[in-house]
């Protein structure tokens, strides 16, 4: 414990544990769309921080992790469905084939020297083979979609997940707060030190000793398989799979949007970056349902004006000026990214 | 749109003898209860790609309230949802309607939004009546809250192939060989899944497939396909597509120059207003194997003259049937149920029984899944600009024009 | 007989490559050039297209004489993108300039939408029906229009770089960004200008694109995906090779969708990309660069 704690400031604590409390006994007083609500928003916050190893910490941009989230979700629905395994065993292959496919992606890009904005068309490149991939594969159903069974649920079962929202929210929690603690973790390990050395200067780290290509590739393996585990989730939770909307380049960038807009490379920039956009999404669509404004896209334009303003002024994101002004930077003398 | 309907007893009975409703249901007289007007979520697609169908579909929302008025039906308040074409919108949205009241939903258009809604609407036990959506697994989860009243992929392929058999009897001569092009998406690959298998229970299908070639929605150029199709030889072209594509392979058909003896499509796109006007005289000529209304019975004219008033020069088509339908039957179970429980509504909902209505078929009646399966899909042809409907011959007011006018010699 | 549907379906195949070459041609030139990496590119030249439409139904006048009104204008509206927002972004990271330009093309495609709504629109033309038979060979020749008027454009673009001295400029300011500075040209103006050639571009072979086909507000983020893969294919910086690379990727996913099956065409374009960017990576005409 006293590892995990070790350097936080104390104020940034106490916020951290009002905050998680509060997520914690959200369920019991908010209703039904509320929770709905947080599910989506925990949802990107962990999908985010998952992305944010590759990209924060081993500066990889993947605009295709889509292909992670998909993969997770039919390998554990298709075990489910056809051979009735558990989702808590399922989740294991799945976790290897996406890491695999993750390294092969990273071993492709590292090999060749494929990086910045082209390693970035190429995980796109890689999103779109499976999207169309799983479009002609009926085995799952092909563009026909996949659907997994479901009934009123009188009583949760764990096992299968299968049962209500709450089950789900309070598993998504964990989720999200394991992986935010693996980052801590991993921020303050060897690892992450080298990942910063890369991010910042690869020549440097190289000249240095540090195996450039071992340490990327661990970044993008963990990523791809951490963000498989959110596709379990997406797959038992909303019961039914299309290629067409779950390998799609639009949920690629709706993953990294979050962190992006919350602080690409900090621990709580993905969080912060979930709230703040499904928060401002829903509240338009409070605004303008209390207006009586009622022009289908106007949401989404507005969404995207605040989006370039947020892009324009606040390059490194929300969560950096937040921090100062909420005064918890002062005892880190090191910087997270 | 709320509008308080005093019912007295009489005009009650009135009201259900014009709207046909079988006597012999709960008696009924807990009405004054029930002076306030039911709360229905409407759950469309109204922006996003699907927007301009959700549109379509609102429309048959707008001229409910005049028609129910009218068969002496309670009346309904209306909250609209938007899915935003998002299956975890469309979640979003079922559950903010139902904690802001809404007492029943319909919706969604689309099966993946509508499996989403439906899961909602069961876990919460609030009675959900599907408008449209064919993929067949939303009827075959065991719920007791969701009701369908559209048919399923494998109902319109066997409805549309009793249909052709009927159609090539009646004109005496008919395509020997096909191809069969369709989008590769959601509807597309539900009933290409089905094809072959119900084509196999209909041996009197006069034409033998000679390929099937599926094709990519959002492709913009679609020469290869309908190069790959003409090059089959086949004399007729089954079709699965959308309004886009339509009018995309018309235009290629005759850039290619070829003039297919008969174009059977079974989707949506191949009789809408925009393909109509789109290609003039060069949209003449096509039958479409779909949802449709019945054009003789009463209340079918009644919701066309309501359209014709608010939309005029709209030709009235499955989204506004179907939408309309769906808010008929809530309702028609809110009377019957006396209140509005959600338990009683499903209950109610689940005994219906409308012979007056809109769609083709015995009428609006549900089986222990929830489904219409009574319901019959009809044929309908473009002709001049308008559509007439082919087949089947008990609902049909014209006789189907085969074969097709060659595009060059129009 | 499958001679002449094969011939035919390459054809096809080439002259739309020519089009989305020359939309390409657009997103060589801002990459090569700003080195920025314009995800708005499908969304600006949807925007051409809507203008098309607009003019049309107003006007009637035919694309091919609205390309240089629709040119002009969406060269003004780079101009000022780059001006107003982008320039900025020219030292930050790619992911923030990808994130602007996305944000951007979210206001885009969302403006469109609302302004247009969601379904599809095209125009007819007196040609819109026409084909020529060339010895059983037949070709749309709605195409053949539009490819040749996209060549064109190509050229002109091609002698603008290499003749004129702003041409020549901008291409210094590409090559070597400081020395362009020491030696006194005013790169934030060439800048701007680079960006409203490549917009113009993009309209222009929007504007070709509305012969052969209809526009809806969503086809912008396909497009310029479209115009990356190609981009890569071809050859970065190389204005020939955008032309090249469109010519190959229309003519793959032409005969990939007639061998297999068409609704995976796209994967071809995707596979080549993959194997350009692992063996070949300064594409087939690129030069291979630091």
């Amino acid at each position: 414990m006293k590892f995990l704690l070790d350097g936080v400031p104390r104020s940034a604590l106490v916020l951290l544990a009002l905050f998680f409390a509060g997520l914690l006994f959200a369920p019991m007083v908010a209703n039904d769309y509320v929770l709905v609500v947080l599910v989506t928003i925990l949802y990107f916050a962990y999908a985010g921080q998952c992305w944010n190893i590759m990209m924060g910490f081993a500066g990889q941009l993947s605009l295709g992790h889509a292909l992670y989230i998909g993969l997770g979700a039919y390998i554990t629905a298709a075990l489910y469905v056809k051979f009735g395994v558990s989702p808590w065993i399922g989740l294991f292959p799945a976790l290897a084939i996406s890491g695999a496919v993750g390294a092969l992606i990273g071993f492709l890009a590292f090999r060749f020297g494929v990086s910045g904005v082209y390693f970035a068309i190429l995980t796109i490149a890689f999103a779109e083979f499976a999207r169309i991939g799983f479009d002609h594969f009926t085995w799952v159903g092909g563009a026909g979609g996949f659907f997994l069974p479901v009934a009123n649920y009188t009583q949760n079962d764990f096992f299968n997940l299968r049962g209500s929202q709450r089950m789900f929210y309070y598993i998504l929690l964990a989720m999200t707060v394991a992986v935010f603690i693996l980052c801590h973790l991993l921020l303050r390990s060897r690892a992450g030190y080298y990942w910063l050395a890369i991010r910042e200067s690869p020549e440097a780290a190289e000249a240095l000793g540090i195996n450039i290509f071992r340490y990327k590739m661990y970044a993008v393996v963990l990523s791809a398989a951490l963000t498989a585990l959110g596709g379990v989730f997406f797959a038992f939770f909303y019961n039914n799979l299309f290629p067409e909307q779950v390998f799609h380049i639009s949920r690629s960038i709706e993953i990294i949007l979050g962190p992006i807009i919350g602080g690409i490379g900090t621990l709580f920039g993905p969080i912060v970056g979930a709230f703040l956009l499904t928060g401002l999404a829903e509240s338009l669509r409070e605004v303008m349902l209390r207006l009586g404004v009622d022009l289908p896209g106007v949401k989404q334009v507005f969404y995207g004006f605040c989006l370039l303003v947020v892009v324009m002024f606040l390059p490194d994101g929300v969560w950096p000026p937040l921090k100062k002004k909420l005064g918890l930077d002062r005892d880190t003398e090191r910087k997270e990214g | 749109m709320a509008s308080k309907t005093r019912i007295s007893r009489r005009t009650f009975t009135a009201g259900m003898g014009a709207a046909g409703i079988v006597a012999g249901t709960a008696p009924f007289n807990i009405i004054s209860a029930q002076g306030a007007p039911l709360k229905v979520g409407v759950l469309l697609p109204r922006s996003g790609a699907q927007a301009g169908i959700g549109q379509d579909c609102q429309r048959g929302v707008d001229i409910t309230a005049g028609i129910l008025k009218d068969l002496n039906l309670p009346s309904l308040q209306i909250m609209n949802g938007d899915t935003e074409t998002n299956v975890e919108v469309a979640r979003a949205r079922a559950e903010r309607l139902i904690n802001e009241g809404a007492q029943l939903l319909i919706g969604a258009f689309d099966s993946g939004q509508s499996t989403a809604i439906a899961q909602v609407a069961e876990q919460r036990g609030i009675p959900y009546v599907i408008n449209i959506a064919a993929a067949p697994p939303i009827t075959e989860q065991g719920y007791k809250f969701v009701f369908r009243n559209f048919p399923t992929a494998p109902t319109i392929l066997s409805n549309a192939f009793e249909n052709q058999i009927e159609i090539f009897k009646a004109t005496g001569n008919a395509p020997k060989t096909a191809v069969f092009m369709h989008v590769n998406d959601t509807f597309g690959a539900a009933m290409q899944k089905g094809f072959t298998g119900i084509m196999g229970k209909y041996p009197e299908t006069p034409y033998k497939v000679l390929e099937t070639i599926a094709y990519d929605g959002t492709a913009r150029d679609l020469s290869v396909e309908v190069a790959k199709a003409k090059a089959t030889n086949a004399e007729a072209l089954v079709m699965v597509s959308r309004l886009n594509d339509a009018i995309l392979i018309t235009r290629e058909l005759i850039k290619q120059r070829w003039s297919p003896k008969a174009i059977l499509s079974m989707g949506p796109g191949w009789y809408e207003d925009q393909y109509l006007k789109t290609l003039g005289k060069l949209g003449d000529g096509p039958m479409s194997f779909v949802p449709w209304y019945d054009p003789n019975k009463k209340l079918s004219k009644a919701l066309e003259t309501a359209l014709a008033k608010a939309h005029p020069g709209l030709n009235m088509n499955t989204n506004h049937v179907y939408t309309f339908e769906a808010l008929l039957i809530a309702a028609d179970a809110y009377k019957r149920a006396g209140s509005a429980d959600p338990k009683a509504l499903a209950d109610a909902i689940r005994a219906t029984n409308i012979k007056d209505n809109v769609s083709p078929g015995p009428g609006i009646q549900f089986d222990a899944k929830g489904q219409n399966a009574a319901l019959k899909n009809s044929a309908i042809q473009n002709r001049g600009g308008k559509l007439v409907t082919i087949a089947p011959a008990s609902a049909s007011n014209a006789k189907p024009q085969h074969p097709m006018t060659p595009y060059d010699k129009r | 007989m499958t001679t002449e549907v094969i011939l035919k379906i390459a054809i096809s195949g080439v002259l739309t490559g020519l089009v989305y070459g020359l939309m390409a041609l657009g997103l060589s030139v801002i990459f090569g050039v700003v080195r920025v990496v314009n995800f708005a590119h499908g969304e600006m030249m949807t925007i051409a297209m809507y203008l098309v439409i607009v003019l049309f139904s107003a006007l009637g006048l035919d694309p091919l004489i609205m390309l240089v009104p629709i040119s002009a204008v969406l060269f003004a509206l780079g101009y000022l993108m780059q001006r107003a927002i982008i320039n900025p972004f020219i030292n930050r990271p790619e992911h923030s300039q990808f994130m602007l330009l996305v944000a951007v093309a979210i206001v885009m495609v969302n403006g469109l939408l609302l302004i247009f709504g969601p379904d599809s629109q095209g125009i007819t033309t007196a040609y819109s029906f026409d084909s020529f038979d060339l010895g059983g060979v037949i070709i749309d020749a709605g195409k053949v229009y539009a490819a040749i008027a996209a060549l064109l454009v190509a050229v002109a673009l091609f002698a603008f770089f290499r003749l004129t001295l702003t041409g020549k400029a901008i291409r210094a300011c590409a090559d070597n960004y400081h020395g362009a500075l020491v030696v006194g040209l005013n790169v934030k103006q060439l800048y701007a200008l680079t960006f409203g050639i490549g917009a113009a571009c993009v309209g222009a072979a929007g504007t070709m694109l509305m012969i052969v086909t209809d526009v809806t507000p969503a086809i912008g983020p396909a497009y310029t995906l479209l115009a990356f893969v190609i981009v890569i294919t071809g050859g970065l910086g190389s204005m020939p090779g955008a032309i090249v690379g469109g010519i190959l990727i229309g003519l793959t996913e032409a005969l990939g969708g007639f061998f297999f099956t068409p609704s995976a065409k796209t994967m071809f374009s995707f596979a080549i990309l993959v194997l350009v960017l692992l063996f070949r990576p300064q594409g087939i005409m690129g030069r291979k660069t630091a």
